[in-house]
């Protein structure tokens, strides 16, 4: 027999009710489980989801910064950043036809060879080549490569070159301060790469900002006190004086007697910043901040207004100096050109050392240590110049008698050519000596330190413009319309421990004698030709650069326009 | 009731509508505001190229070149200059 379906005797079965519901439960839990979960992911723990979501069409870009210009005390520039392509490549990924290769070659200015060992390295990424412009960079961006790829970044050019090569300095491929105040102030011209979070669509195109993630900060430009134009009148002058008379180095700086700044600064051998390739050690060497060399005359006014400050001497007190020796111990002093007696003015206008050496034994070795540290030698400037050094000034108690009579004229101690361009400062200022400053201050500077009364100093400057005019040791100086005062120096070399025939001439003056407005200081080493003498070789330098310097700034002459006690031969 | 919903959804669907235009003008606007900003960039390196081309023409070695060569200027001799003061 058939048993319809539904009269099936299982069917009939009463089953327990307990057991519908508990499926029915099961179901019900399973469901709500599902909800619960989804209003926890959706509503309450959601920020992992977002950010999975966001990651899929977020990004994070790099906002670069700019390094800051250096710019003259009138706004020329220096050193400025320009916006430049690196390009670079995966070896892997790029596999170029040869027809390719060629033209990426050609673009890139390199040998076909030379891109094809670059490509074949095992590397995964190899610069084919740094620093581009940008129209260039664009141009190899068109022949879409594969696995080639360009990267933004900044090249330094210096506009001016080798002229403000050793106070501008340079940076490295990386875009830090390497030398000079690209280094030295470092901080305040390297601006901070930021980064922003923005939402970008299907093109690429950035459609909203999220967040800014970190600010970029530009760097800052720095204004230096330098005067292009005075800079460059120092440098030409500097290099036509040192070519024509065969020296080895050389090196210039010249100071704003009122406020201290840095005019201008010039060494040779100079480099050209753009070009780096093929640099010695010397060409980089600031020898006006890192090269000490004996100073030799150009410290007696020194020694002179320590003679007046103390009262023992008057710029009119006689000094014995015949027969133009001094024997002190077993070493014996003596003049290039012996003189009989002489006054302490005639002393510094003739550059007797004999006389200074006298004049300069009747002080203890601690008043004249004190004199010289107070001016500012044996200890470094402090610019943060890097590799600046102090010079050096041996501590009094060391000092034998012969060393005190040689220091007096500039030998058994070093300085640098920025110390001895400063100490002059106070001779300039009424014995007020001001600390320098590189960069553009507002106007007039206060009053710095005083280390002489400005009785002494008014009586050194007419000592030192006596040394200028005829009978002096550099009438070489003079400057027409306007009354110059400065000392030469000649001093012998050091060589192996001994002095040799060799020479280091120097110049230190100021102008306008009645109101100092310009102090230069010109350093020639090794002169090779037949004059070596400060006031044949520097003297010369000097008196261009002033002349130029005073032009420039428009300083009124102060003195009368006659011909000149000794005619400039042109 | 059935009136109040109607018009509710009708309220409802401007809003959405609203919305997205809203979003997609805003959206327009920053890509405006991007493409300015890049132009603002792209006038920024032109600046600094030209500045430097500025300086390397204004260079003083060149100038001095010039008037020297090509213009045959030359300093006045020191008796030849005459100072007034200015007022």
């Amino acid at each position: 027999m058939r048993l319809k379906f539904v009269h099936s005797p299982l069917l009939s079965q009463p089953l327990p009710a307990w057991r519908a519901r508990v499926v029915l439960a099961l179901l019900l839990s399973a469901f709500a489980a599902l909800v619960v979960r989804s209003l926890f992911l959706q509503g309450i723990q959601n920020d992992f989801l977002q950010k999975k979501g966001e990651s899929r069409y977020e990004r994070v870009i790099e906002i670069s910064a700019t390094r800051g210009r250096i710019l003259d005390r009138h706004g020329d520039v220096l050193a400025v950043s320009v916006p430049v392509k690196s390009i670079w490549a995966i070896p892997e990924d790029a596999s170029l036809s040869p027809a390719q290769s060629r033209q990426l070659a050609a673009l890139l200015e390199m040998d076909v060879r030379e891109l094809n060992r670059k490509l074949g390295a095992e590397k995964d990424f190899v610069f084919l080549k740094r620093q581009i412009p940008p129209d260039q960079a664009d141009r190899i961006a068109a022949l879409q490569l594969p696995g080639i790829h360009a990267q933004r970044e900044y090249r330094r050019y210096y506009p001016v070159g080798d002229v403000t090569a050793h106070v501008v300095g340079f940076t490295g491929v990386e875009d830090a301060g390497q030398e000079g105040v690209e280094l030295a102030l470092n901080a305040q011209l390297s601006g901070q790469p930021g980064s922003r979070r923005v939402i970008k669509d299907r093109r690429g195109q950035i459609v909203e900002d999220v967040e800014s993630i970190k600010a970029p900060v530009e760097g800052r430009d720095v204004t230096l006190a330098l005067d292009g134009k005075i800079q460059y009148l120092a440098f030409s002058y500097l290099k036509q004086a040192i070519e024509d008379n065969r020296a080895k180095a050389g090196g210039i700086v010249v100071l704003d007697a009122k406020s201290g700044e840095v005019l201008a600064l010039a060494n040779l051998p100079t480099y050209n910043p753009n070009n780096r390739v093929k640099l010695a050690g010397a060409q980089l060497r600031n020898r006006a901040f890192t090269d000490t060399f004996e100073p030799g005359s150009t410290m007696k006014p020194f020694t002179a207004a320590l003679a007046l400050e103390k009262g023992k001497f008057r710029s009119d007190t006689p000094v014995q100096t015949a027969p133009g020796r001094l024997t002190i111990g077993t070493a014996t002093i003596s003049d290039a050109h012996p003189h009989g007696v002489l006054t302490v003015a005639e002393v510094i206008q003739k550059s007797s050392n004999v006389g200074i050496s006298k004049i300069a034994l009747t002080f203890p070795p601690g008043e004249m240590w004190s004199m010289f540290d107070a001016v500012g030698f044996g200890h470094p400037l402090k610019l943060g110049f890097p590799g600046e050094v102090g010079g050096r000034l041996r501590p009094a108690k060391s000092w034998r008698p012969i060393e005190q009579a040689t220091m007096s004229y500039g030998h058994g101690i070093a300085v640098t050519l920025i110390q001895l361009a400063r100490a002059y400062l106070a001779f300039a200022r009424d014995g007020d000596l001001l600390p320098l400053s590189l960069t553009r201050t507002a106007g007039a500077a206060g009053s710095g330190q005083n280390v002489f009364s400005a009785k002494t100093a008014r009586e050194v400057r007419a000592m030192l413009e006596l040394a200028v005019q005829a009978g002096g040791t550099a009438p070489k100086a003079q400057i027409a319309g306007y009354r110059v005062a400065g000392k030469t120096g000649t001093a012998h070399k050091v060589d192996g421990g001994v002095y040799a025939n060799k020479y280091v001439s120097s110049f230190v003056g100021f102008a306008p004698a009645s109101d100092p407005r310009l102090i230069v200081a010109v350093m020639i080493d090794e002169p090779g030709g037949k004059a070596y003498y400060g006031g044949d070789v520097a003297a010369p330098v000097f008196a261009q650069v002033m002349a130029g310097g005073l032009r420039t700034l428009g300083v009124a002459p102060d003195a009368p326009l006659k011909p000149l006690q000794v005619a400039a031969a042109r | 009731m059935a009136r109040v919903n109607l018009v509710l959804l009708v309220v409802a669907v401007i809003c959405a509508l609203a919305a997205v235009t809203s979003s997609h003008r805003a959206r327009k606007l920053f890509i405006g505001l991007e493409n300015e900003q890049k132009r603002m960039r792209e006038l920024d390196v032109e600046w600094s190229q030209l500045q430097l081309e500025q300086s390397t023409w204004a260079n003083h070695a060149r100038v001095e070149k010039i008037a020297r060569d090509r213009l045959a200027m030359h300093r006045p001799a020191a008796g030849r200059v005459l100072s007034v003061e200015a007022r």
